[in-house]
């Protein structure tokens, strides 16, 4: 029996928050005295994949068929399922990200399985059990929920387990195929269109900038976009920015918006409404820079300039730009 | 067209959360309940549809019978009729057997419902539907629209960017902003929400897979640090050299 990891690529390499997933897996299979095998998918390095043995993975099992590229869920299940029974595993462990999210939930009903996304601990095993932490109500909550079905799936929230490195260290990588027919691609997308960003993408960014209403209107942007740009942030905003269309609403940060968890939030002229918090207040460290010192994101955060945008951040744009990288 | 939406009964988003003395349970005194924001998204879209090509509006609720004032409010903004499955929603793989069930019985076109609700966050039970029923989850959209009777086209969001997908009916939706624009219910939809159909049905057998054991909260930050704003570049110093973030 072995764990078996679903790692995700990007522009030929594993993304951050699959390694991630990688290192949690490995540390599932020792808990449980097995071995931690992963499955790529499309277009990935071989390198890459061999370099997954740093994060303790064994064996890859690759699927290198290039219909594979774009994500097509029933493809994706199919070719996990197959790699989850040619290796008898009973733990699944997937990134919590739309793609990781989306397979899990499918799986879990193929192999009867119980699942847990947006998981934030490892597993308890103790007198056989399996129990996970997980955020509830927004990020306000979390929950211990125990998976009883013998088939565990494990969704594993972003940036919140370290990469491990064990330098060095190579998997095997093995080719697998999973016989896929036209039907399965069924509902293949038309047409993907990626933002033109040479910026970090917000889900994975471990440094996030972001503004509120305080920045009066979209053509003072500029002033988070430089920041950011000297820290290699990505950019978000607060909801009532993306509402009035200042930005677009993926860069919506907050309850029902996106939930983001980086090493550092920077929030500058947003209040900090409850709604907002809930979205951010799992990030390691949290900096408020707003003009009100009653803003209520004061006592949410770590650090805290009470001050004009317009003075203090092109005063931390300096001082970012100063820093050797 | 016959569209199913499915909502769940949340806690207001301006709720603080609290649990009972021994953490087992989600405390609801005091809490408001809402339609979960996300599900308004579809509810409206499926509204929308509907008086741009006819059809009817079924919303779907799994849930005991203190979830009935939300039904009567998604009535009261426009859908025809109501369907309460009478049960604890314990976890994500029992209500997605719930609203299974009752799909087979009616022959949808699509089911819509939010990307996630926001008291469980799970964005497990549409993908839970599309996979029990046999049919495509498009998951989560942003744009929904009809290409034909036969065929819906719909935008989705991906990391870093957005996907063009089109699928035969029926299908399951999750949908997010900007999908449609929430709506109030008027006096007129209020009052007629009175009188349309809410058919409590009783739950088919399933189990859960996923069960709740403890609950806690984030720990208390330990206070704030606070910075001149004169020397505002003084925070980029602390940030790598105390809290070593950069």
């Amino acid at each position: 029996m072995s764990v078996l990891v679903f790692v995700e690529g990007l522009n030929g390499e594993i993304k951050k928050s699959s390694l991630e997933a990688a290192s949690y897996g490995s540390q599932v299979a020792q808990q449980l005295g097995a071995t931690a095998t992963a499955v790529a998918i499309g277009e990935v390095h071989e390198e890459a994949l061999t370099k997954l043995g740093e994060q303790g993975i064994e064996k890859v099992l690759y699927d290198e068929d290039s219909r594979l590229n774009s994500f097509v869920a029933d493809a994706y299940v199919k070719v996990i399922a197959k790699a989850a029974q040619q290796e008898s595993s009973k733990v699944l462990v997937f990134s919590n990200s739309n793609i990781g999210a989306s397979i899990g939930a499918k799986l879990a009903v193929r192999l009867n399985g119980s699942l847990a996304t947006n998981v934030t601990t490892l597993p308890n095993t103790d007198g056989g059990s399996f129990v996970v932490t997980r955020g509830v109500f927004s990020g306000k909550a979390f929950a211990d929920v125990a998976l009883t079905a013998d088939v565990k799936i494990i969704a594993v929230k972003k940036n919140s387990f370290d990469v491990t490195h064990n330098a060095g260290a190579t998997a095997t990588v093995e080719k697998l195929s999973a016989d896929l027919a036209d039907a399965d691609f069924a509902a293949a997308p038309k047409e993907t269109v990626m933002q033109e960003t040479d910026g970090v993408l917000l889900p994975e960014a471990e440094v996030v900038v972001s503004g509120g209403r305080g920045l009066k209107g979209p053509e003072n942007w500029h002033l988070i976009e430089d920041l950011a740009n000297a820290l290699g942030a990505a950019t978000a905003c607060s909801k009532p920015v993306s509402d009035m269309d200042w930005r677009p609403h993926h860069e919506h940060v907050g309850q029902t918006g996106i939930t983001v968890s980086p090493n550092l939030y920077i929030a500058v002229g947003i209040s900090g409404a409850i709604q907002h918090l809930a979205g951010v207040n799992s990030s390691k460290v949290i900096v408020v820079i707003n003009k009100d010192p009653e803003a209520p994101f004061f006592k949410a955060a770590d650090y805290g300039i009470v001050g004009d945008a317009f003075e203090v951040v092109p005063k931390l744009i300096e001082a970012a730009k100063a820093l050797d990288k | 067209m016959k569209i199913l939406v499915c909502i769940s009964n949340v806690p207001d988003t301006t709720s603080k959360i609290n649990f009972t003395a021994d953490n087992k349970a989600f405390d609801k005194n005091g809490v408001q309940f809402v339609i979960n924001p996300w599900d308004e998204y579809a509810l409206t879209r499926a509204i929308e549809l509907k008086e741009a090509k006819g059809g009817t509006v079924t919303v779907l609720n799994v849930g005991e019978a203190d979830t009935e004032p939300n039904i009567r409010k998604a009535l009261a903004i426009g859908a025809d009729d109501a369907i309460r499955v009478n049960a604890n929603p314990t976890d994500a793989f029992f209500v997605a057997q719930q609203i299974a069930a009752i799909a087979k019985e009616n022959n949808y076109d699509m089911i819509l419902m939010g990307k996630e609700s926001i008291d469980y966050n799970g964005s497990q039970v549409h993908n839970m539907v599309g996979e029990i029923l046999g049919i495509p989850a498009v998951v989560p959209a942003f744009k929904l629209d009809l290409v034909d009777d036969s065929t819906a086209r719909l935008e989705r969001e991906v990391e870093g960017g957005k996907e063009v997908v089109e699928v035969k009916l029926p299908f399951v939706a999750s949908a997010q902003q900007p999908m449609s624009e929430p709506r109030i219910p008027n006096m007129r939809g209020i009052m007629t929400a009175r009188t349309k159909p809410l058919n409590v049905v009783e739950p088919v057998g399933a189990e859960a897979k996923a069960e709740y054991v403890n609950y806690s909260k984030p720990e208390k930050k330990g206070g704030v640090k606070m910075i001149d704003p004169e020397n505002a570049g003084e925070l980029i110093t602390l940030l790598r050299n105390e809290a070593k973030v950069l």
